[in-house]
């Protein structure tokens, strides 16, 4: 395990911690913590799908007409545009790999926009709902989509539980690319040290993924 | 160091207690031994704020009538006795102390995977610490450590949020916790360390982990979802929207079921050093042992319905979820009857820590067999929410913890502090703790079994006695932690300076200096030989 050189700088910082033997020995740990914290991820995201299993056998039709509310559309632009910010996430890491660092704080400032781009829509949508009284709660009312479902409350409240999450995940992966954005202009990164690039990578797609499953979930019931 | 010991001659070596005085030293550390220390601190405060709890509650029962509190009281007596002991006590005491000290020095590296996410974790640890603290101060909470709802979402008129919030932003320091111990003992070990040569303190501690990340996010969003519930009332488990309050047991018990393991593993883990230590002998069966462990963790997660016999689970649910418990208890046995075939032509010496280990075996043993009385459902309902169900899981988590754990503290007291405990009054202590735990918990099972249900702050007269009974042990038990605790402190500055291996033990923990240098060990060891690799018999004879 000792083919990498000794200690790197790739900025005034030593990037090798003393407890490690080599930049990869390093890496592979790194990478391994984080797929270990993406599992405690989709546990925590696990809780709410077994609600929404549960409720979804319990109450089929307040499922159907709750879905029936949401604005596919919305929804599917949304998709796009968030596998597009994977698309630009993962072109940032190859820009990290191949020392691009011009190249690396563009597709990072990319990725963030469009994460604002997928916020921005998720509020419109969200603020349909308040229009509607569709926020579950006391104000509740779902009479101006027909006649009360028992239940609908319930796929309101795990809609918003769910997306809600998604969209604060979202927040903090953003947070931690503006961080990359600030050491990549400083330099920080070459080919031989980008594993802080990649390692929000592999977050940033995991939020990406959680997306993809909520939704046909949410938003793409009865459409079949 | 001062010159009260007796130290060798020459200059005080370098090590990790004396590099560096400052508070900055200790609370922007990244040193594994650093952080360890940092958390036995708070996890006394913790245990002793849960203990004060726990002494008002045993005060309330010493008579039948409830004349000391009101019931409102005494509902956040035991309830803030609960939350702070599970929560902030018992998951993470084992781990986050002596796992963090140890885990490391076991496997030969110079630190965990991610020091820089350890400190966080007892940061994180202190700040949730500090929300459930605030939580109580400022009015308590009344809904027992379960949080059952709709009472807690709905009805209760206490301080469930802050207290939640609390115990989520703990669940973190538990999960990076869990997290780092993997990684680490995935990726850091000593040329040389297979996964078969690995003390079973680690695998007990990867077994530990496990629970720790797959189950303790689950209770993060429930604990969100409940929060959602009462703040913003949601809903999800509000039967009058069409939520199912069962649902939030189940994904309550998922995780807390499970976390009974997070606190026993470890504490197993500590027995199995010991009695191969104290007996001289390599652990019967290591390999059982081991996977014992792993077996624990996973058949452990599918156990959690007996929580909910009479919640109105479906019964078929209860009794698949029934013939598993009784499996979980295979493993459990597994690893009793190993270190008790490990005591067969041992050479057995009684020094304080060994006797935890035989109290671990006693109490965890009636406990366990306790647990299986439980699992049967018809059982369970005659004894369901008495005070059986109390003494059965105060003889399993504290019984077993507590007995781990200050064992394994003592056993390692050299190692941490460089000093020895004194032999006799640790013994004393030893024996003072296990017959208060007896006399406070034993009376319990005649309780529960007599049908005095928990948490009523007034009780009919004819249990009074064996209330009684229970309090005065409450007191020896009492005593019996705060003799430790004195003479330990007294211990770091007056105690016998420790060679680096006064037991005669094997591990790489021995290897390196007490207390270790900053780094662990001058030279990264290599092994080259199997865990306990201790001979039992005259030098020369086969050895088991």
């Amino acid at each position: 395990m000792r083919a990498q050189p000794g200690p790197r700088m790739a900025d005034t910082r030593q990037v090798l911690w003393h407890h490690f033997q080599s930049l990869e020995h390093q890496k592979e740990t790194s990478a391994l913590g984080m797929w270990i914290f993406l599992v405690t991820e989709i546990l925590f995201f696990g809780g709410m799908f077994v609600c929404y299993v549960v409720y979804r056998t319990a109450y089929p039709d307040a499922w159907l007409s709750g879905s029936a509310t949401l604005d596919v559309r919305l929804g599917a632009i949304n998709t796009a545009v968030l596998i597009g910010s994977s698309l630009t996430m993962a072109l940032a890491v190859h820009a990290a790999q191949a020392g691009q660092r011009r190249l690396l704080v563009a597709m990072l400032l990319l990725t963030m926009a469009l994460g604002g781009v997928f916020l921005g829509i998720k509020g419109v949508e969200y603020h349909h709902k308040w229009v509607e009284s569709l926020i579950p709660g006391p104000g509740f009312d779902f009479h101006g989509h027909g006649a009360g479902v028992t239940g609908v409350q319930l796929f309101f409240a795990l809609y918003f539980a769910l997306t809600g999450m998604h969209a604060l995940h979202l927040v903090i992966g953003m947070g931690l690319m503006a961080n990359l954005v600030r050491q990549g202009t400083a330099g920080r990164f070459d080919a031989a040290y980008y594993t802080p690039v990649e390692m929000v990578g592999l977050y940033w797609h995991f939020v990406d993924i959680v997306w993809i499953f909520l939704f046909p979930l949410l938003y793409l019931l009865g459409r079949h | 160091m001062t010159a009260t010991g007796h130290r060798p001659a020459g200059p005080a070596a370098k090590h990790y207690l004396n590099d560096g005085y400052g508070v900055a030293s200790w609370l922007l550390t990244t040193d594994h031994k650093r952080i360890a220390l940092l958390y036995l601190a708070s996890v006394t405060v913790m245990f002793a704020l849960g203990g004060m709890f726990a002494i008002f509650v045993r005060l309330e029962l010493l008579t039948p009538a409830g004349d000391l509190m009101q019931a409102e009281t005494y509902n956040k007596m035991f309830t803030m006795h609960g939350i702070l002991m599970v929560f902030f006590f018992l998951i993470p005491a084992v781990p986050a102390v002596l796992g963090n000290f140890l885990i490391p020095l076991m496997i030969g590296a110079k630190d965990l995977a991610f020091p820089r996410i350890n400190l966080l974790s007892w940061y994180i640890f202190v700040l949730g610490g500090l929300f459930s603290l605030y939580a109580m101060i400022t009015g308590g909470i009344d809904t027992g450590w379960t949080f059952y709802t709709p009472y807690s979402t709905a009805w209760s008129n206490t301080n469930v949020v802050p207290t939640a919030l609390g115990i989520f932003i703990t669940g973190f320091s538990s999960i990076l916790t869990g997290l780092n111990f993997m990684a680490t003992i995935h990726r850091m070990r000593a040329p040389g360390l297979t996964w078969f040569r690995l003390p079973l303190f680690v695998w007990a501690h990867y077994a530990t982990s496990i629970i720790m990340i797959l189950g303790t996010p689950v209770l993060a969003i429930t604990i969100v979802l409940v929060a959602l519930d009462r703040i913003a009332k949601f809903g999800i488990f509000d039967p009058a929207v069409g939520g199912d309050p069962v649902l939030f047991q189940h994904l309550f018990w998922f995780y807390s079921h499970p976390a009974v393991y997070i606190m026993i593993l470890p504490s197993m883990g500590v027995i199995s050093e010991l009695v191969a230590c104290f007996a001289k002998k390599r652990v019967f069966g290591y390999a059982f042992v081991a996977f014992s462990s792993l077996a624990i963790a996973l058949v452990g997660f599918l156990v959690w319905g007996h929580h909910m016999f009479v919640s109105g689970q479906s019964v078929y649910a209860s009794m698949v979820f029934s013939i598993l418990s009784f499996l979980v208890a295979i493993p459990s046995a597994v690893k009793v009857f190993n270190w008790t075939a490990t005591l067969h032509k041992g050479r057995i010496s009684f020094e304080t820590p060994m006797l935890y280990v035989f109290g671990f075996i006693g109490l965890f043993t009636i406990g366990g067999l306790t647990g299986l009385f439980l699992a049967s459902l018809g059982v369970d309902v005659h004894v369901h929410d008495t005070y059986f169900i109390v003494a059965h899981f105060h003889y399993i988590m504290v019984g077993g913890v507590i007995m781990g754990y200050l064992g394994g503290l003592h056993f390692w007291w050299p190692k941490i502090t460089g000093r020895m405990y004194p032999e006799g009054w640790g013994r004393f202590a030893a024996l003072v703790i296990f017959i208060g735990f007896n006399l406070t918990f034993f009376p319990q099972f005649v309780l529960g079994y007599l049908g005095m249900p928990r948490r009523y702050h007034a009780y009919p007269e004819e249990f009074q006695v064996l209330n009684v009974m229970s309090t005065a042990g409450a007191s020896i038990l009492g005593v019996g932690y705060l003799i430790p605790l004195a003479y330990m402190i007294w211990s770091m500055r007056y105690g016998k300076v420790a060679p680096a291996n006064p037991w005669g033990a094997k591990g790489l923990e021995w290897e390196t200096e007490s207390p270790p240098p900053k780094h662990n060990f001058e030279q990264i060891p290599e092994v080259t030989e199997e865990a306990y690799h201790y001979n039992a018999r005259p030098a020369g004879a086969p050895h088991g």
